[in-house]
């Protein structure tokens, strides 16, 4: 099965939740940003925005100066935050969207997709973020959630979601709901690459089992019932041997041969948070992980983008394993 | 014949499966290939320069000691399909809707000027259908898509449309053995722009 028809089967998703998400709309609210020509926010629009991001870098920025040092690396797009990652985790407190105003200023000075962070299940700050115009908006749980239960419906929405995941169950959940695109989890803020790899050989594990099995329609059956998805999905998983949508990593990349690594364990891209702007040598760092991200199958051009960083200069970096339980970001909203 | 698909950065896989659709479709043998640096420019009969972002894949043209090869190549008859960032970085002249001049690279290679992020965000990125000149319609996908809004010498329009904001906004043009789209073919899974690609490579 092609990589291309996995849009049918996700077009026929997104009616089915269109539908019945608008029905449920209880907002009523005249929502829908203008479209001057043809379809806006087909489901092949909002896929395809991720697949422009294939083979890139996502930098988290917190300000008009630090953008324009990533556009300028290479970086394939920006992340707003009020605060990186490494200092939300430090400060505590309730995490929230970006000021609107600073992801305004970034918008007007770059011209790479800007991406921002919602909080998970709130609708509001979503729904916000996509008439200030961001391209892409990630429901995160960097940032404190509303919904512990809920994520928001992201069928409805004009512009792509990505979401984190720590397996495949979630990251099917999380398409389920209108995710355009996946990431992991990881353990953000951290500059431990450690659980974004956990988190990708989970995922890569299952969906090998899954193509393995296509045509055991009972083991496929068990498997959806357990991920509490339909079957269609896990099937569709099982034909395509992949995600049937673009899975960056995230979460804990800090230098070009964690980038590397994450791109040959699969990865079709990656998001650095802390890692680039928290260290020494961000313009150089982000430089090196943008040519490391491309050029991961090139052991010359890995081993090249390392050379130009120092870990002298690297984020510091936190181990997971002195985090307690609930310092955790990764079991924010499963 | 060997299609090189460029590979550094963005939407390749598409482009693979789709000229591979094209190769059938036409009923010729061939191989498709991804191509990351300059030593396999040598053994490919036409390049597909993919959309992403055309910052980031003219950076790293850049970085890797590519750009030069390629443009000269391109220049010098390698058949070529550039989509959405592709056009960007055949066009002679860019500019960007918001910010104006961009700093970027660029290979130049075509008499077309584009504007960049013309139809605004992705919240306005559409598809729609479109009429290409002498061969028929396509479900076009406009991504974050520039709008080739000046052509000049040999550079003519295949494909276009009037647009409010812009005015004329041609969609395709080609120019010798070069073809500039700004829309995505690749996400449509529509063969046709390879095809056209394939028969440059016969003539």
């Amino acid at each position: 099965m092609g990589w291309l028809s996995r849009t049918s089967y996700l077009e026929a998703l997104s009616r089915l939740f269109y539908d019945m998400a608008e029905l449920s709309d209880s907002m009523g609210l005249k929502r829908q940003p203008p479209c001057p020509l043809g379809s806006c926010g087909t489901v092949r629009v909002k896929t395809g925005l991720p697949s422009m991001l294939v083979g890139g870098v996502i930098m988290d920025v917190t300000s008009v100066e630090q953008a324009e040092i990533a556009e300028d690396a290479g970086a394939v797009g920006v992340m707003v935050l009020d605060k990186l990652p490494y200092d939300i985790r430090r400060s505590g407190g309730v995490a929230r969207m970006a000021d609107v105003k600073a992801i305004e200023e970034v918008m007007n000075a770059i011209t790479i997709p800007v991406s921002a962070k919602c909080r998970i299940g709130h609708y509001m700050e979503a729904l916000l973020l996509e008439r200030v115009g961001v391209d892409l908006i990630d429901e995160s749980e960097v940032l404190t959630p509303v919904d512990e239960a809920h994520h928001v419906n992201k069928w409805i929405f004009k512009v792509p979601f990505v979401n984190g995941a720590r397996d495949l169950p979630e990251a099917l959940r999380r398409i389920s709901e209108g995710a355009s695109m996946i990431r992991t989890k990881g353990e953000a803020g951290t500059g431990n690459v450690a659980e974004a790899v956990r988190h990708m050989k989970a995922l890569n594990n299952d969906v090998k089992a899954l193509a393995s099995r296509r045509s055991d329609e009972e083991f496929l059956r068990d498997y959806a019932r357990s991920a509490k998805v339909s079957y269609e999905l896990v099937k569709l998983v099982a034909d395509l041997g992949r995600l049937p949508v673009v899975n960056f990593a995230a979460g804990g990349i800090a230098t070009p041969a964690d980038a590397a690594l994450m791109m040959w364990l699969g990865s079709d891209g990656v998001f650095v948070g802390s890692g680039i702007f928290k260290s020494g040598d961000a313009r150089v760092r982000a430089e090196a992980i943008v040519l490391a991200t491309s050029k991961w199958d090139d052991p010359e051009a890995v081993l090249e983008a390392q050379r130009m960083v120092s870990e002298k200069s690297a984020m510091l970096g936190i181990d997971i394993k002195t985090l307690k339980p609930e310092e955790l970001l990764q079991v924010r909203g499963v | 014949m060997n299609i090189g698909i460029l590979a550094l950065q963005g939407d390749y896989i598409e482009h693979v499966e789709i000229a591979r659709k094209a190769l059938q479709a036409k009923n010729i043998s061939g191989e498709v290939v991804t191509v990351k640096d300059k030593s396999s420019l040598k053994s490919i009969d036409a390049i597909i320069i993919p959309g992403g972002e055309s910052t980031v894949i003219g950076r790293l043209l850049e970085k890797t000691n590519m750009i030069e090869d390629l443009r000269e190549t391109i220049a010098g008859g390698l058949p070529t399909l550039g989509t959405c960032a592709g056009a960007i970085l055949m066009a002679k002249k860019v500019r960007d809707k918001v910010v104006g001049e961009t700093r970027q690279p660029i290979l130049g290679v075509m008499s077309i000027g584009v504007l960049r992020n013309a139809f605004g965000r992705q919240r306005e990125s559409f598809e729609m259908d479109l009429d290409i000149r002498g061969y028929g319609r396509v479900r076009a996908a406009f991504i974050r898509a520039p709008a080739i809004v000046e052509l000049w010498g040999r550079a003519e329009e295949l494909s276009g449309f009037d647009y409010s904001e812009i005015g004329r906004v041609t969609a395709v043009a080609v120019e010798g053995s070069m073809i500039a789209s700004i829309f995505h073919p690749e996400i449509t899974g529509e063969t046709l722009l390879h095809e056209i690609l394939i028969d440059m490579v016969k003539r």
